[in-house]
């Protein structure tokens, strides 16, 4: 990361954390929102993240660990999870996985060359009637069949250059 | 989806603005009684009644208390919440704002799973809509209350349903269940008297004050009155959400969603219990086979060894690691379905298995690390035969 992006996220913790009274209770949301703009937390965001709640940074690191939509290593642009829980693995989720490991020619828990997926497995996603489910960074896929993974990742490498964040959790 | 066809309680018609005034006219004991009258108990899995935990967090000494609307929806096979927060979110907002005028708080919390986060848009303009109408914020209605709600994303965790760990989430920590007492109704969010309740609580405690407890009654059991929203998933003609009477039998349902020829169903989703086809005629109720609505059906041809190593997978990712039973124990018993899946498990050794479960079901921390051998041994106890026979390495 280039320093002045490190300063300005920064800022933006000082920001929030500020918002939050410096409470621990706005430290998750200030992750969520780390992780977002940056797609991951490094050990500097945790340490400024640690200064702005005057907490140890190693709290930080532990609360990180804990969540799955968290995380200290560089997700790519765009996260694809999809639901391994037993309704979507009887609706024919391993296809569906199979073909979402040829087309971005990667295997699950890792990130494509050009940083624009990762892909990864998560549990029940609450579209257990309409399995297989997938979620790609928050939108939901239903009913995906390997004959469609194609052209939903497709629509997202077509968004390259887009503006495209990973949420609102501000 | 057929959640529209029936409309009994849930789904049934009410006028939001028109109740939730209604029920801030009524003095808040009165309000409690309702819904004691009602029989309500929680629908978030654990059954607990609404209205005692209302009632202590009420008379809870503390300024500041909080009313959550616990929005995890992480169980397996449960998304009936997802619908509520989709399609019926202005009854929610009203909902915890009766259960706020009836604990006496002020602050509300919707705890969003992560993997929802495409509702929240919706939902955010839901609370300006309702602020704007003064069904929410300063001076409700007219009347000298206040209460608000502020939306909570979740980080990915099914453990922080559980709702001492959706409470250390809020504060900024690690979602790991804290030990009770005390209950979160005397020291919850903040150290303040907090309510945690499920989406469809609320939604069916609105419906109750409005249209009375005796009217809820109607339908379900004694011990398990009113309805119950299901999530119906797995190897039927017509999944999707239900609205049914609390008490159905299993068999009843099934026909409901054209699942008759099933093999079993695992009613209460991962943490539930797996009945087999021969116990079909039991109730779905607090009283019998418990549930938080997820049902999930196994057809004829479904290979219930398979489904139970699907649950252990889960248990062994989402448990929080805190204590020992439920940390080595969901590893151990996931070793163990791998052992019988190669046709490798000796009998000594899965009896052994099993009241390593039991010891699990009593020992652990928590209630996922108690329930987490439930399918484990109630699928070994009905299919231990099918699962022997087909993993035979003698032949
Ligand atoms: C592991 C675990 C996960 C849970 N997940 C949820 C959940 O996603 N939603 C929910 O409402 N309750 C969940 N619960 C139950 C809550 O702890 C709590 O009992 C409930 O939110 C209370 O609301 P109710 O009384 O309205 O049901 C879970 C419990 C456990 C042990
Ligand atoms: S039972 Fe499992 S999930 Fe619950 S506290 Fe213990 S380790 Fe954590
Ligand atoms: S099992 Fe996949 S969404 Fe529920």
């Amino acid at each position: 990361m280039l320093a002045s992006e490190r300063d300005q996220l920064k800022a933006e913790i000082i920001k929030m954390a500020k918002k939050h009274d410096q409470h621990r209770s706005g430290l998750i949301p200030v992750l969520q929102h780390v992780q977002n703009v940056s797609r991951h937390i490094s050990p500097e965001a945790m340490q400024d993240i640690a200064e702005a709640f005057k907490i140890h940074p190693v709290e930080v690191q532990g609360v990180v660990s804990f969540y799955s939509f968290l995380s200290t290593e560089k997700k790519g642009k765009f996260i694809v999870r999809l639901c391994r829980t037993i309704s979507c693995d009887m609706a024919g989720k391993e296809a569906v996985a199979n073909q979402l490991e040829n087309e971005l020619d990667i295997e699950f828990g890792e990130t494509t060359d050009d940083g624009m997926f990762t892909l990864e497995f998560t549990n029940c996603l609450g579209m257990c009637d309409q399995g297989p489910a997938m979620l790609v960074n928050e939108d939901i896929y239903a009913k995906v069949t390997p004959e469609k993974v194609a052209d939903i990742i497709d629509s997202y490498r077509n968004r390259f250059g887009a503006h495209v964040t990973q949420g609102e959790h501000a | 989806m057929s959640k529209a066809d029936k409309k009994l309680v849930i789904f049934s018609d009410i006028d939001v603005e028109k109740a939730l005034k209604n029920a801030l006219q009524k003095p808040r004991p009165d309000l409690i009684s309702e819904v004691r009258e009602s029989g309500l108990k929680g629908r978030g899995g654990a059954g607990f009644p609404t209205a005692v935990k209302w009632n202590l967090a009420a008379s809870a000494q503390g300024d500041r208390k909080f009313v959550i609307c616990n929005a995890d929806e992480g169980e397996p096979g449960t998304f009936k919440d997802r619908v509520l927060l989709t399609d019926y979110a202005e009854q929610l907002v009203a909902g915890m704002v009766l259960a706020g005028y009836a604990v006496g708080a002020k602050e509300g919390i919707i705890y969003l799973r992560a993997e929802y986060t495409y509702l929240r848009k919706n939902l955010e303009a839901t609370l300006e809509k309702m602020r704007g109408r003064k069904l929410l914020g300063k001076k409700i209605s007219g009347k000298d209350f206040e209460f608000d709600i502020h939306i909570h994303m979740g980080s990915g965790a099914y453990i922080c349903g559980e709702e001492t760990a959706l409470i250390e989430s809020l504060e900024g920590h690690r979602g790991e269940p804290r030990n009770r007492p005390p209950f979160p109704v005397t020291v919850g969010y903040l150290g303040c008297p907090t309510s945690v309740n499920n989406v469809e609580t609320f939604i069916t405690a609105l419906h109750i004050v409005e249209k009375g407890a005796k009217w809820f009654k109607t339908y379900g059991t004694e011990k398990s009155t009113g309805t119950k929203l299901f999530s119906v998933s797995g190897d039927c003609d017509k999944p999707g959400v239900y609205e049914l009477p609390m008490g159905i039998t299993i068999k009843k349902l099934l026909e409901t969603v054209g699942g008759e020829d099933a093999k079993a169903v695992q009613v209460g989703g991962a943490s539930g219990t797996c009945v087999p086809r021969k116990d079909f005629d039991r109730a779905i109720a607090y009283e019998d086979v418990s549930t938080g609505g997820s049902i999930i059906v196994f057809g004829p041809f479904r290979d219930m060894l398979e489904v139970a190593i699907n649950f252990m997978e889960f248990f062994c990712d989402e448990s929080c690691g805190q204590c020992t039973p439920c940390r080595l124990g969901t590893e151990t018993l996931l070793e163990g379905l791998d052992m019988l899946d190669e046709g490798k498990c000796s009998l000594k050794y899965l009896r052994e298995l099993c009241s390593l479960g039991e010891t699990m079901q009593v020992a652990s921390k928590c209630g996922l690390g108690q329930s987490a051998p439930n399918a484990f041994l109630s699928i070994v106890e009905n299919f231990k035969s099918e699962i022997l026979d087909s993993r035979c390495t003698c032949r």
